[in-house]
């Protein structure tokens, strides 16, 4: 009996079981605390009809994806060279291709092509708000946060944060906050976007000068509770922020150059491009950011904290500004928001958005600003895909489950994420080679 | 509120919260020194105990409120549930979320978003097994003053954590000083590769420190559900002010980790005296940055790999 269990391919027929059943219990109906075993035995005992095809008790679909799931697992540990050489050579010459610098321009034009005439070919009123709400401002997000996580190897669990900071000041500037509004007049929202940039920046350099200091493990948990520490202030000081109840009568935006006049209304999708060229500007800044003499610093910081000071850059210096430059992302993204809904709720300013912003990079690949854009387009369209037309048993607040599983499964499989950065990629395999110290975050206990 | 008035009825539940923190800080400090790593998912090891403690109670408990001796067996049997609950979601953790990146010598940011996005994955996963909403545990006694100090109450619910807190303490001192188990733990916080070298057993003991760390956060998770109620989302802020307590105590540090926990929570019971009750989690936040910012190894020294 133990020998068996120690057998290697027993161990991962079970593991795959596992898997399995763990996907079965997500997928599963839920439970209460009058019936808590209803939502685990349902999960597996329930009838339920598969692509519409046949109906059968769930146990069944997940036993085979189970036993499929080990097929391939032992078929592509045990793969010959000659696969090896074959799965290379498949890659090879679309990676080789995506090194060059005109078909980076060339899928750089298509793509903002395809994102121009997408409204026109998608008119459902929720895909269309779902894609200025929930997808493009959730791309500027992932992109700013990108360079945080990404750029400086810095896990900052309190984005939402600098998110909220940018919406509230929006909310101040254009005179919908208890507070009286900037010099007394109510700005358009326009106005908001420098003003609500320079905060959330100078909120982010309060912050993360005294804390970046820290080790990068400490630095998580206080941009943890600093997210936290936010919304209990937005909740309860109802003189500046209204409290609970949020704040309503955002303006939205507008435009008066001599003749043009322009106001942007309910409707998204003027929104959708407004945010598009405010998401194609900020990817041309963060793209130049990673090549010029700052993105040379946060990877040397990244790598090797230690032989970066030495050839004479400030590790905090660079930090702070990393960090500074997700804040101001963050407010931006937040300027945006609150124009377009209108209204902001404390409630709507949680840890959950910052873990959702963080799973977008990760998913895509951190320090890979392809990869975090492609990222959070998928997840992002994912999840609305399941707000949309939910499978049975789907609640909204499932979601969660999802995506924290799915950050644990990409740490296990694919840590560079789905389009790594090839600098990432090499920095990860040298540090599981024993070699180099990059994203150690211990960077104060360097053994 | 002045504070003379007040002073030993907020330090009195001030000292009842500062042992739970201290026992949540205790599995801190324990997988930061064999790991060097914060483990963000202990919140739901105090969450899964306090679900095992409610769902043991309720069961066990008819209508009619335990007295006498079946108050005492019921609060053993609770916090052996919670306990032993907590192990086990402790042990799959380090198996799932920590053992694969340790074989692969994974860089340590890795670690930390493995441990985040399971921490997520298991408080929502009870959010949709258990229902989403407050639910308060069936009481094993009538909760009523025992004694007074000074005037203030002493209930019999602060008097169970007490006697809980310092049992396991004590316990927990004992084994990691003299126990092999505990020789261990020290080696591997000390030097984990020389300690390898000398036979210790570094899967095993990483192992068993988080089931002693999940068995204490489990206990704690039972005896918080018993005051305040259990809900999917528990676990978020205790375990955010035990992390504080820990790093004020000096993370690495058992006994540091005790006297953080009291000092935090009658600090902070005490602190509601100045400030209004809404905004008492942001002083146990001042707290965790004044002392990482002014002194970062904590009250007591972080003492990897030495006893307690």
């Amino acid at each position: 009996m133990r020998t068996l269990f120690h057998n290697v391919s027993v161990r991962r027929l079970i593991s795959a079981l596992a898997v399995m059943a763990v996907v079965a219990v997500m997928t599963g109906p839920a439970g209460s605390t009058e019936t808590p075993t209803a939502g685990f035995t349902g999960s597996f005992a329930e009838k339920s009809s598969f692509f519409g095809m046949f109906e059968t008790v769930r146990w069944v679909p997940f036993l085979f994806l189970g036993l499929v799931f080990f097929s391939v697992w032992s078929l592509w540990l045990s793969r010959g060279q000659q696969v090896k050489d074959g799965v290379a050579k498949v890659f090879a010459a679309p990676r080789a291709a995506a090194e060059r610098r005109p078909v980076r321009w060339g899928i750089a034009v298509l793509l903002i092509v395809v994102a121009l005439i997408l409204p026109h070919i998608i008119t459902d009123p929720f895909w269309q708000a779902a894609m200025v709400e929930q997808i493009a401002v959730y791309v500027l997000l992932a992109v700013g946060l990108n360079v945080v996580v990404g750029f400086a190897g810095l896990l900052d669990l309190g984005f939402v944060a600098f998110y909220a900071i940018g919406a509230y000041t929006t909310a101040w500037v254009t005179g919908a906050l208890p507070l009286p509004p900037l010099f007394g007049i109510h700005m358009d929202p326009f106005f908001a976007i420098p003003i609500a940039i320079v905060i959330a920046m100078l909120a982010g350099i309060i912050l993360g000068a005294p804390t970046l200091r820290l080790r990068g493990d400490y630095l998580a948990i206080v941009t943890l509770g600093f997210g936290e520490i936010i919304t209990i202030f937005a909740n309860n000081l109802y003189g500046i922020t209204g409290g609970s109840q949020g704040t309503a009568l955002i303006p939205h935006f507008s435009l008066h150059v001599g003749p043009i006049k322009y106001l942007w209304g309910l409707t998204p999708v003027p929104y959708y491009y407004l945010t598009l060229v405010f998401v194609v500007l900020f990817l041309a800044a963060f793209s130049l950011l990673e090549h010029s003499r700052v993105g040379r610093a946060w990877t040397a910081i990244r790598e090797d904290e230690v032989a970066a000071e030495s050839v004479g850059i400030n590790p905090l210096k660079y930090k702070v500004m990393a960090f500074a430059i997700g804040a101001s992302t963050a407010g931006f993204a937040g300027v945006v928001t609150a124009s377009q809904s209108n209204n902001i709720f404390p409630s709507s300013f949680t840890l959950s958005f910052s873990i959702n912003i963080l799973v977008l990079v990760i998913f895509g690949g951190m320090g890979s600003i392809f990869g975090v854009v492609l990222g959070a387009i998928i997840i992002q369209t994912g999840s609305m895909y399941l707000l949309h037309t939910p499978p049975a048993g789907y609640q909204p607040s499932d979601l969660y489950v999802y995506l924290g599983a799915l950050l644990v499964m990409m740490m296990i499989f694919r840590p560079a994420g789905l389009v790594p950065s090839r600098r990432r990629r090499r920095e990860i395999r040298l540090s599981e080679a024993g070699e180099g110290h990059a994203d150690e975050v211990l960077t104060g206990d360097q053994p | 509120m002045t504070l003379r008035r007040e002073f030993w009825y907020l330090f009195v539940g001030g000292v009842a919260n500062g042992f739970l923190y201290g026992m949540v800080a205790v599995g801190y400090t324990l997988v930061y020194g064999v790991l060097r790593l914060i483990n963000f998912a202990h919140s739901e090891i105090f969450m899964s105990g306090g679900f095992a403690g409610y769902f043991v109670m309720k069961a066990m408990i008819g209508s009619s409120v335990p007295s006498g001796f079946a108050t005492v067996y019921l609060i053993v049997i609770g916090i052996v549930a919670g306990g032993v609950v907590g192990a086990i979601v402790a042990t799959l953790l380090e198996r799932v979320a920590y053992r694969p990146l340790r074989r692969r010598n994974a860089p340590k940011l890795a670690y930390l978003i493995s441990a985040i996005g399971s921490s997520y994955f298991l408080f929502n996963l009870a959010g949709k097994e258990f229902g989403r909403y407050s639910i308060s545990v069936p009481q094993p006694y009538v909760n009523h003053t025992v004694f007074t100090i000074f005037g203030a109450p002493v209930q019999l619910y602060y008097i169970v954590i007490l006697i809980v807190g310092v049992v396991m303490f004590l316990g927990l001192d004992r084994v990691v000083a003299t126990t092999k188990l505990g020789r261990g733990i020290r080696a591997v916080a000390q030097d984990a590769e020389t300690a390898s070298l000398m036979g210790v057993n570094i899967d095993r003991t990483i192992a068993m420190t988080f089931i002693v760390g999940g068995a204490l956060g489990g206990a704690a998770g039972f005896l918080f559900g018993l005051g305040t109620g259990v809900v999917f989302t528990m676990g978020f802020t205790p375990a955010l002010k035990a992390f504080t307590a820990a790093v004020l105590g000096g993370i690495g540090n058992l006994r540091g980790a005790m006297i953080g926990g009291l000092l935090l929570g009658v600090v902070e019971s005490l602190s509601v005296v100045f400030v209004q009750a809404a905004y008492i989690d942001v002083v146990a936040f001042g707290i965790l940055v004044a002392v990482l910012l002014i002194r970062p190894t904590g009250l007591l020294g972080e003492r990897l790999g030495r006893a307690a």
